[in-house]
């Protein structure tokens, strides 16, 4: 049992470069904004 | 001792380890994976990332060094091995100290792909705001609105140029979109047959002020199921001082009970902008740098989708940021991390956009590399039918991109769309050594070019805020996998495989 890290979220961000790119999901700025890059703040649709 | 091989590994752009209010944290950025601390780890990652400054060998001596010279606690060889070890497991399940992913870099076809466009309808505004890039809504050219035949083309060359995507996007802008709200109905219904033809979805947003959201047009937005982004700036002092009328008067009074009626309209709306939602938008300045209580007033409202944004502005205007105010805007984010997290305990809920953050659900790599689109991805139309690299940059010559009513208007400037694909992340040398680089994407062109005048220059005030909303963020995603124990990942599972 780990005693000194709490992993709270385990993700895998570098494996998506096989499986993205799909292009679904909705243009950044057109969401909430329209002045800011808000990429992180997005979800992948797919 | 040697512990852990460092080489050619720089922790501090690839593992951001931190203080938020009470807790430790510490977040992968290349596998997007996020920890909790204890202090004395915290300590440790620290030291090393000090002792990589200075030398190239990580060894438990240097690291006791360093933990005595910052006056920290040293600590026995046990407890260190005992901390690095668990590094060590988590380094090999490959959710801290991950490697980059190599050779990464956007491969674009020939022609650029426009699957999206902001489409202003109306280069006039019934409000004077500010701020307003917009020039208050001219653009820096005369009051006009767009006729049908060109917001025909307009879809026209979103669906031709989107070629195998089948999902676009159409975001009536302007200006005030409203004040050419015929021309926004003709071009919806235009659109989904056009679209239909094609067998291709177009998903409409429309950005307003409000002013003429009367009950016809809520009712229309609900029935056509057009997501709507709505400007109000927070409290009515704060709203009223930069956004007036023509003739001064501020247009809260005008606007909220509108705004309120209609976001009640849709209770569902998805805090991640998916399917028909609404967004509540406003833009804090110097002015009100506790904006914290504009949000807080907005979500006292009923309000639940709530984006509050920095401005972006000249250093000759008024209400732009001045030295000094960077710390009172990091407590203002501080101060509202916490308000949203006692709210939500409290099961009144809101969201806040910047702070949401799906690390595990997030888009994939590709597009966190590329970032928003603008110029190749995405265009804007002036109500004459010119093309331009997105909203922010409509009316700017050096960036215009073609028009509609060329002989071949989905051929675009090719050295303008080079320039903006290849302003990516890698291209940026100060992204590249930044811990936020994959949610931030290098951030905003347009506010780059304006502060820097370079595409690869980055706006280091917006860098500032993106990493102070990207911490607390991640805080408040910590607390509430605390609070609720069974979100909290089971550290025995396996690394979950992202689909995207
Ligand atoms: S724009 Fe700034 S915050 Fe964003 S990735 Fe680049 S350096 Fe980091
Ligand atoms: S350049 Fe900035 S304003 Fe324009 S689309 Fe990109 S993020 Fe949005």
């Amino acid at each position: 049992m780990a005693k000194h890290i709490q992993t709270i979220v385990k993700a895998n961000l570098s494996a998506t470069v096989k499986t993205g790119g799909c292009g679904k999901c909705q243009t950044s700025c057109q969401s909430a904004c329209k002045t800011s890059c808000t990429v992180g703040n997005q979800v992948c649709v797919k | 001792m040697e512990l852990l091989n460092f080489e050619r590994y720089r922790l501090k752009k690839n593992v951001h380890s931190y203080l938020q209010g009470d807790l430790f944290i510490a977040h992968d950025v290349n596998s997007g994976s996020l920890h909790l601390l204890d202090e004395r780890t915290f300590n440790v990652l620290k030291a090393i990332e000090d002792l990589q400054e200075v030398e190239e060998k990580v060894t438990s001596a240097g690291i006791n060094q360093i933990l005595r010279q910052t006056r920290k606690l040293a600590l026995t060889e046990e407890e260190l091995a005992e901390i690095i070890e668990e590094m060590e497991e988590l380094r090999q399940e490959g959710t801290l100290f991950s490697e980059e992913a190599e050779g990464i870099t956007p491969n674009y076809p020939e022609k650029p792909i426009v699957k999206a466009i902001c489409l202003h309808v109306a280069h006039d505004c019934n409000l004077r705001c500010e701020y307003c890039f917009a020039g208050t809504g001219a653009f820096g050219g005369s009051r006009t609105l767009m006729d049908l035949e060109t917001g025909k083309k307009g879809i026209d060359f979103v669906l031709e140029s989107s070629g195998h995507r089948n999902h676009c996007e159409v975001d009536f802008f302007g200006g005030e979109p409203l004040l050419n709200f015929g021309v926004v109905k003709a071009l919806v219904e235009y659109g989904k047959k056009a679209g239909s033809a094609k067998n291709k979805t177009i998903k409409f947003t429309l950005t307003t002020n409000g002013v003429l959201l009367n009950e016809e047009i809520q009712n229309y937005l609900e029935e056509e199921e057009i997501s709507v982004v709505l400007s109000l700036d927070g409290r009515p002092e704060v709203h009223d001082r930069m956004r007036p009328y023509a003739n001064g008067r501020g247009s809260y009074a005008k606007i909220t009970p509108l705004i309120k009626q209609f976001t009640t309209k849709r209770p569902e709306s998805s805090p991640y902008a998916l399917g028909t939602y609404y967004y509540v938008r406003g833009t804090y300045t110097h002015y009100n740098l506790d904006f914290d209580r504009d949000v807080i007033h907005m979500a006292d409202l009923g309000i639940k989708q709530i984006s509050v944004e920095p401005v972006v502005a000249g250093p000759e205007d008024a209400y732009a940021f001045q030295e000094g105010d960077i710390d009172k805007i990091r407590e203002a984010y501080d101060r509202l991390g916490e308000e949203l997290l006692k709210r939500r305990a409290q099961d009144r809920n809101f969201n806040f956009f910047h702070f949401n953050v799906a690390l595990d659900q997030g888009p994939c790599l590709l597009k966190r590399l590329s970032g928003c689109g603008a110029g190749h991805e995405y265009v804007a139309i002036s109500p004459e039918g010119d093309l331009y690299p997105c909203h922010q940059f409509v009316g700017q010559e050096a960036y215009k991109l073609g028009s509609l009513y060329n002989e071949n208007p989905l051929q675009l400037k090719p050295e303008v769309v080079k320039d903006f694909r290849s302003a990516n992340v890698y291209a940026k040398s100060t992204c590249r050594e930044c811990w936020a680089r994959f949610a931030c994407s290098g951030g905003c062109h347009a506010a780059n070019v304006a502060s820097t005048q370079k595409l690869t220059e980055v706006y280091t005030l917006g860098c500032e805020l993106q990493k102070k909303r990207l911490e607390v963020a991640l805080y408040i995603k910590i607390k509430e996998s605390l609070q609720n124990n069974d979100r909290l990942a089971d550290v025995s599972s396996p690394v979950p495989e992202i689909r995207c």
